[in-house]
């Protein structure tokens, strides 16, 4: 599979700060990309290394087949971004806005245009500087929606967003993939992430602390496991990949790494199954693991400092 | 089940609204300690340089006699210093109000303005005010605090030059005209304050409440400056005039800072009447709904650009010509001048030239010098777009740095010259008009026009620093500031030509008093294409600086 971008050390620092430290990504052509982690981890600044508005320390990066920093301009006809924190000229309106940066794009289609307002609600005619949040953002991101373009780099572009018009927003995503465009977007809406991205890279202290598909994440983390037995439950903490099991008389509750969880049900068939209830990790749980500062450093992840596994 | 009873609050109405402006007093001197002390000791340094050299550049009563009658003769002098009050027995106090006050008084009023403008419609445009106003702080807290902020600065700085002065010990220079002298850059200072508080409720946008204040300083110095060469009392409408007419170091009369405190008080209770009548945010107009769609022009970098500074430019194009206007309406009194014998023999001796003439290539310069602070500040708009985060989605777009930034370098240029066009025309027409000498509009638009390679050098300035060294892109205001001063004060204060050389203003052809000489014009263009090829150049290499 062609990739659209492919970065492979990058590395920024602004002054003292490393904000860039050896960051490693890949976005396949057609996929939607999530681009998760907390803030400061370098999200925004390997998009504005992407766009040419910074100019990289070290590594490499290709985007479109080009070099983000020489070839800016004519990247940029091919490819729409969406600031997090969109700032508008105060007396521009909303429509000169979105008129302004569709053609100094190159040009944007006049009919989706419309229907775009017309689906985000947006009143055209107002002044940069009445708008909302909210209502700037939806600005920002039909510019970009009705421009025909290959990429779309988003940078926590439903911020602000009502969750009436974060339903618009996947929406329209889904349909831009449907026609065949990447989009790489940063997101801390996870619910968001999990509904639209193909894969997903986490990026923490400017790296990739993993990357994957939402299946194989998840098949490097552990699923929750809680079951009433027939017999009380005995020798189960011995078995590899089993995390902190609790039995209370016939209950019991224990977390296990995704690899191993068919040796420990098999086992616990062995006492009689009453119930089972068997909880998959939700994106949340993967998340927080690389979010928390204080679980170990970055490439590790693992809830009691185990390393489970790192994904390149 | 038990009941909440919350307590009314208390309405004590003042104590109220007011509240919290302590507080902000002591966060606006710590957001302002090194901006605030700059402006003090910087106006403070400059003035106090002066009484300074005057023993060793005028040792004698001859000597000052001398430069006084360079003065009295002047017209152009007048227009730049003032009714020079004291002319016939010129003691080293009197030539130290004349030469300075009248200068250095629009820096306190600048420093004022500024000071007021960044606490409060600064504040409001940025949200940063939603912030604090949400907090325990009363309705008029800001403006209160800003008034205050400019007020103390305006305080201290009184008292520095009234101290430094008093103890300078040069002959004249007593402590009773030094108190008077400190003063009246209190008492200034307090107008602008004022005034700014006017209009910072007046306008959403802080650059337009800065702008507006900045008119209302323009338009006071120059009606200072017609009215003391036709000598009709129109001086009495201006701050500066109030200042000058205390007749500090020959006369000290106290009465006419009264007139200042009076506006003081009249502009700042409006400005409180108008706080209650506004919704925060907003200025006394409602905003107008717009355009639904973009045109055409407005999606290519000219036309985007032009845009941004069309407003600008049109103010800018009206004050100009009314400048220009202004100045050319004195043309028959200048005339008027000549009738005394031994000054026009004098006049005629130094350059040859008329009087009319020498005034009104004079005014060129000034008129120059004007227009070039539109062009600097048309050409710092990239780092405002930079800086706001509004450069980020557009160039983020096919256009390119290069386009970016030639487009906003070539409205700053091309208005600056439309600018020159607009005050020679003014100029020309208003002398044509008074005189009846009709050959006045195409002599005066000429001279204005040589000017246009001075004006794009110094506003290239602003580009080649936006390029390779984008934090001080203020160094062009210094440039700019230079030229002024030089033109201003270099004859007076004698300083070494290699310094005055430094002004791109000093090079360019008195006309219609000197001839037309193409080479320091065609230098100075090759130096600002050079500049604004480096600036451009620079920023296609760097980092864009955003938040």
């Amino acid at each position: 599979m062609a990739s659209v971008i492919d970065i492979e050390g990058l590395v920024k620092s602004f002054g003292r700060v490393r904000a860039l430290d050896g960051l490693d990504l890949t976005v396949h052509a057609g996929d939607v990309h999530g681009f998760l982690g907390p803030n400061g981890a370098g999200k925004t600044t390997t998009i504005r290394i992407l766009l040419g508005l910074l100019r990289a320390d070290g590594g490499r990066a290709r985007l479109l087949g080009g070099d983000p920093w020489a070839d800016a301009v004519a990247l940029h006809r091919r490819l729409a971004y969406v600031p997090g924190d969109v700032t508008l000229w105060p007396n521009l309106t909303g429509g000169e806005a979105i008129d302004l940066l569709g053609r100094l794009r190159g040009g944007l289609d006049q009919r989706r245009r419309a229907e775009l307002i017309e689906r985000f609600d947006l009143d055209p005619s107002k002044k940069g500087r009445t708008y909302s949040k909210g209502n700037r953002q939806k600005v920002a991101l039909v510019a970009a929606l009705a421009s025909n373009v290959e990429l779309l780099l988003l940078d926590e572009p439903t911020a602000g967003l009502d969750p009436l018009m974060e339903v618009v927003f996947q929406d329209c995503i889904a349909e831009a993939k449907a026609s065949g465009v990447t989009v790489l977007l940063s997101s801390h809406i996870l619910a968001q992430v999990e509904k639209l991205c193909d894969r997903v890279s986490i990026v923490r202290r400017g790296r990739v602390v993993q990357t994957g598909t939402l299946a194989e994440l998840r098949h490097l983390t552990r699923t929750t496991v809680e079951a009433e037995t027939v017999r009380p439950v005995t020798g189960l903490a011995e078995l590899p990949g089993v995390h902190d099991l609790t039995v209370t008389g016939q209950r019991v509750r224990f977390a296990v790494d995704t690899e191993h969880l068919d040796a420990a049900i098999k086992a616990l068939g062995a006492f009689g199954l009453g119930s089972l209830v068997c909880q998959p990790p939700t994106l949340e749980e993967i998340m927080l693991r690389h979010y928390d500062e204080r679980s170990g450093q970055p490439g590790q992840a693992g809830l009691n400092d185990e390393n489970v596994g790192v994904a390149r | 089940m038990s009941t909440v009873t919350v307590a009314a609050p208390a309405r004590a109405a003042t104590s109220v609204t007011l509240a919290g402006t302590g507080t902000l007093v002591r966060f606006n001197l710590r957001r302002d300690r090194f901006a605030l002390p700059a402006w003090v000791l910087g106006i403070a340094g400059f003035m106090l340089s002066g009484p300074y050299a005057y023993p060793d550049l005028y040792p004698t009563a001859q000597d000052r006699a001398n430069q006084a009658a360079v003065i009295a003769g002047n017209p152009a002098m007048k227009a730049m210093t003032g009714p020079g009050f004291g002319i016939e027995d010129y003691t080293y106090g009197a030539m130290l109000a004349n030469e300075y006050l009248g200068f250095v008084l629009i820096l306190v009023g600048l420093m004022a303005t500024f000071t007021v403008v960044r606490h409060t419609r600064v504040e409001e445009e940025t949200g940063r005010f939603e912030l604090v106003r949400a907090s325990a702080v009363g309705r008029y807290a800001h403006l209160a605090a800003a008034l205050l902020t400019a007020a103390l600065a305006s305080l201290v700085l009184g008292l520095i030059v009234a101290v430094g002065l008093g103890t300078s010990g040069v002959e004249s220079i007593d402590w009773p005209g030094s108190l008077l002298f400190g003063a009246t850059f209190t008492v200034t200072g307090l107008v602008f304050a004022g005034v700014a508080a006017l209009t910072a409720q007046i306008s959403a946008f802080g650059r337009a409440a800065s702008g507006l204040a900045g008119a209302v300083i323009g338009v006071a110095f120059t009606v200072r400056a017609v009215g003391d060469v036709a000598d009709n009392g129109l001086s009495w409408l201006s701050p500066f005039g109030w200042m000058q007419q205390t007749r500090v170091y020959v006369d000290d009369r106290w009465w006419p800072l009264l007139l200042g405190l009076v506006a003081a008080a009249v502009l700042v209770a409006i400005a409180f009447t108008l706080v209650d009548r506004r919704d925060v945010g907003a200025g006394l107009k409602a905003p107008r709904v717009g355009a639904q769609t973009g045109s055409a022009w407005l999606g290519t970098a000219g036309g985007f650009a032009w845009r941004l500074h069309r407003a600008s430019v049109f103010w800018w194009s009206v004050a100009i010509f009314l400048l220009g206007t202004s100045y050319g309406s004195v043309t028959d009194v200048i005339e008027s001048y000549a009738d005394n014998e031994s000054l026009r023999r004098m006049m005629e001796s130094i350059g040859g030239a008329t009087f009319v003439e020498s005034f009104l290539s004079f005014i060129c310069a000034i008129i120059a010098l004007a227009a070039t602070i539109f062009s600097i500040a048309a050409a710092r708009r990239p780092r405002a777009e930079e800086t706001g985060g509004r450069a980020e989605p557009v160039l983020a777009t096919a256009l390119s740095r290069t386009r970016w930034l030639a487009s906003h370098v070539t409205v700053a240029l091309a208005g600056g010259l439309l600018l020159l066009v607009m005050g020679g025309l003014g100029l020309g027409l208003a002398a044509a008009a008074t005189t009846g000498q009709s050959r006045w509009v195409g002599d005066l638009l000429t001279a204005q026009l040589a000017y246009a390679p001075a004006l794009w050098a110094t506003t290239a300035v602003a580009v080649a620093v936006f390029g390779l060294w984008p934090r001080a892109t203020w160094l062009a205001w210094a440039v700019l500031g230079w030229s002024l001063l030089s033109m201003y004060l270099g004859s007076l204060l004698q300083l070494p030509q290699w310094l005055l050389n430094l002004s791109a203003y000093q090079h360019i052809p008195r006309m219609p008093v000197a001839e037309f000489t193409a080479l320091p014009l065609v230098l100075l263009t090759l130096i600002a294409a050079g500049l604004v090829a480096a600036g451009i150049a620079g920023f296609r290499r760097r980092n864009l600086d955003l938040a």
